[in-house]
């Protein structure tokens, strides 16, 4: 193909949308109606990916040592626990910063109950390592690994923390897919029908270049450039809409929600755009090329 | 140049718009076909355009068999074709240089080609100067000549008039009438469908009459009465 060509078909796709200002403007809408709500959508399931992601950081599981372990076994055994591919980090916790962490916990303010203790720990023999996982969907393998270590008296772990967890995890990922499918599907659909609108009205004009002999690569390739054009501007208008709308939906929540906010840890805006915008942008571009593309398929059999 | 052997196209099952028609023009002639309204005239015209495929028989166009043409392979079949409509079938949206360029841009010749070949098409129809114009700013005549400079651009073996005088009146009709003799003369076969009696009577051209799907007449230097 000529570059003439090409850069005809480009300038003629521009045209096309000044021309039919209305069939345009209608695209669009509907283009920024489908992306304000995927982008909507993905930031919050972003979020929400975030908050259990981090909650997955603070599960870990506890090893405990046979008593007549040597120290230099217990070393060993910390980096035989690092080098396993689900383990994130290891921490060597001794039974003193095992009973100082256990009387924070447990006496809390009222810190002086646990002087009838003195010096004498009740936790004694208790040194451990508190493994922190990669992905708490490993925790099974992970323990049965630590378990199947020499000098592992005792691996404790949290199967309902981790069970629900992983279990949020899935549920986020099965109504992400589900969601993003239907809003794909439904935008698809209300492009093609925008786009069959601004056809009918132009068929004659598809009628006369296939007539003089025009491709359909030629019919087609205006047309196209429009519908990419179209996706690329309804993308981009609320996807900036967006950027400036997060940071006052997420101080907004913090505020009225100030009880949540231990629990709520949100993304910063450009945290989330590094994912949302090329593809709230890609999916602008693609769904107004398959809309425009698929639809005039159907005209061009003149 | 046409050949048309025991061709029927049906649109729908047992109503045949043509009925077993064969016919053979010779490259360089000039053929009327006329006929009353349902007769098969531009039913001919389309199935030689390969806009409609035949239900049986065979149809040859410039030693190209129409039957065996593949879809992708049309385009480039229709570039040898140039064709003229009632309806003129103008690009409303661009103005007449536009209009003419476009049948040279679906070729993809080049710029210069362009610049140097649509002038010159639009001199031969006598609307050089209204280059800028667009269609809705011509008369009915003037956007007939700029279809025919658009269906001779690529300079096409055969040219195709689907009733083109049919909005014109009689002085336009002429005019149009003496541009496709122009071209028929430069060596394009001219094939015109048509209702004008007094035209086709006065050029004596070969004159093809239709009637319900089947050729009643072929005369050499014929005449057309719709009365019949």
């Amino acid at each position: 193909m000529r570059i003439s060509t090409l850069g005809y078909s480009v300038r003629q796709g521009v045209k096309n949308i000044g021309r039919n200002k209305l069939f345009s403007l209608a695209s669009v809408a509907t283009m920024a109606a489908c992306i304000f709500v995927f982008g909507l959508f993905f930031s919050i399931v972003m979020n929400f990916h975030n908050i259990v992601m981090t909650a997955e950081e603070g599960v870990a599981i506890t090893v405990f040592f046979d008593e007549d372990i040597t120290e230099s076994r217990i070393q060993e055994i910390g980096r035989e626990l690092e080098k396993h591919e689900g383990v994130a980090e290891v921490k060597f916790v001794s039974a003193e910063e095992a009973w100082d962490s256990f009387k924070g916990d447990y006496f809390g303010e009222s810190a002086d109950l646990a002087e009838g203790f003195k010096n004498d720990n009740p936790l004694v023999g208790a040194d451990n390592y508190e493994v922190y996982m990669k992905n708490v969907e490993n925790q099974k393998d992970l323990v049965a690994f630590a378990e199947g270590l020499e000098g592992v008296r005792k691996v404790n772990k949290s199967d309902v923390v981790a069970n629900t967890l992983e279990k949020a995890n899935k549920l986020i990922i099965y109504v992400s897919v589900v969601i993003i499918a239907v809003l794909l599907a439904v935008s698809i659909f209300l492009i093609s029908n925008t786009v069959t609108m601004g056809i009918t009205v132009r068929r004659e004009e598809i009628a006369i270049m296939k007539y003089i002999g025009a491709k359909d690569f030629f019919v087609r390739a205006p047309f196209v450039i429009e519908g990419m054009i179209i996706g690329l501007i309804g993308a981009a208008i609320p996807l900036v809409f967006l950027y400036f709308m997060y940071g006052k939906a997420i101080t907004y929540i913090l505020e009225k929600f100030s009880i949540l906010n231990h629990i709520l840890d949100f993304l910063p805006v450009n945290e989330v755009y590094y994912y949302l915008l090329p593809i709230g942008l890609a999916l602008g571009v693609g769904i107004g090329f398959m809309g425009s593309a698929f639809t005039i398929r159907k005209h061009l059999k003149v | 140049m046409i050949e048309l052997k025991e061709v029927t196209k049906e649109y729908s099952k047992g109503i045949a718009a043509l009925n077993g028609v064969s016919l053979k023009i010779e490259a360089g002639e000039f053929v009327f076909i006329v006929g009353d309204s349902g007769s098969g005239k531009s039913t001919l015209i389309k199935l030689i355009m390969k806009e409609l495929d035949p239900t049986s028989g065979t149809i040859i166009v410039n030693g190209q068999n129409l039957n065996r043409l593949k879809h992708r392979h049309i385009p480039k079949y229709r570039r040898t074709l140039g064709v003229v409509f009632q309806d003129f079938r103008l690009l409303k949206d661009r103005n007449i240089y536009e209009n003419i360029a476009f049948a040279l841009r679906v070729t993809e010749a080049s710029p210069r080609v362009i610049k140097k070949k649509v002038p010159a098409a639009l001199s031969l129809v006598g609307l050089a100067q209204k280059y800028k114009a667009f269609p809705k700013e011509l008369s009915g005549g003037e956007q007939q000549r700029v279809a025919i400079a658009r269906a001779v651009v690529n300079e096409p073996v055969l040219l195709l008039a689907d009733e083109p005088t049919g909005n014109l009146d009689p002085t336009n009709a002429w005019e149009i009438m003496k541009l496709l003799e122009e071209a028929n003369d430069r060596g394009t076969t001219v094939l015109v469908v048509t209702h004008n009696q007094e035209i086709v009577n006065e050029m004596k051209k070969r004159v093809i009459t239709m009637k319900k799907g089947v050729i009643v007449s072929d005369e050499k230097k014929g005449g057309y009465n719709n009365e019949d």
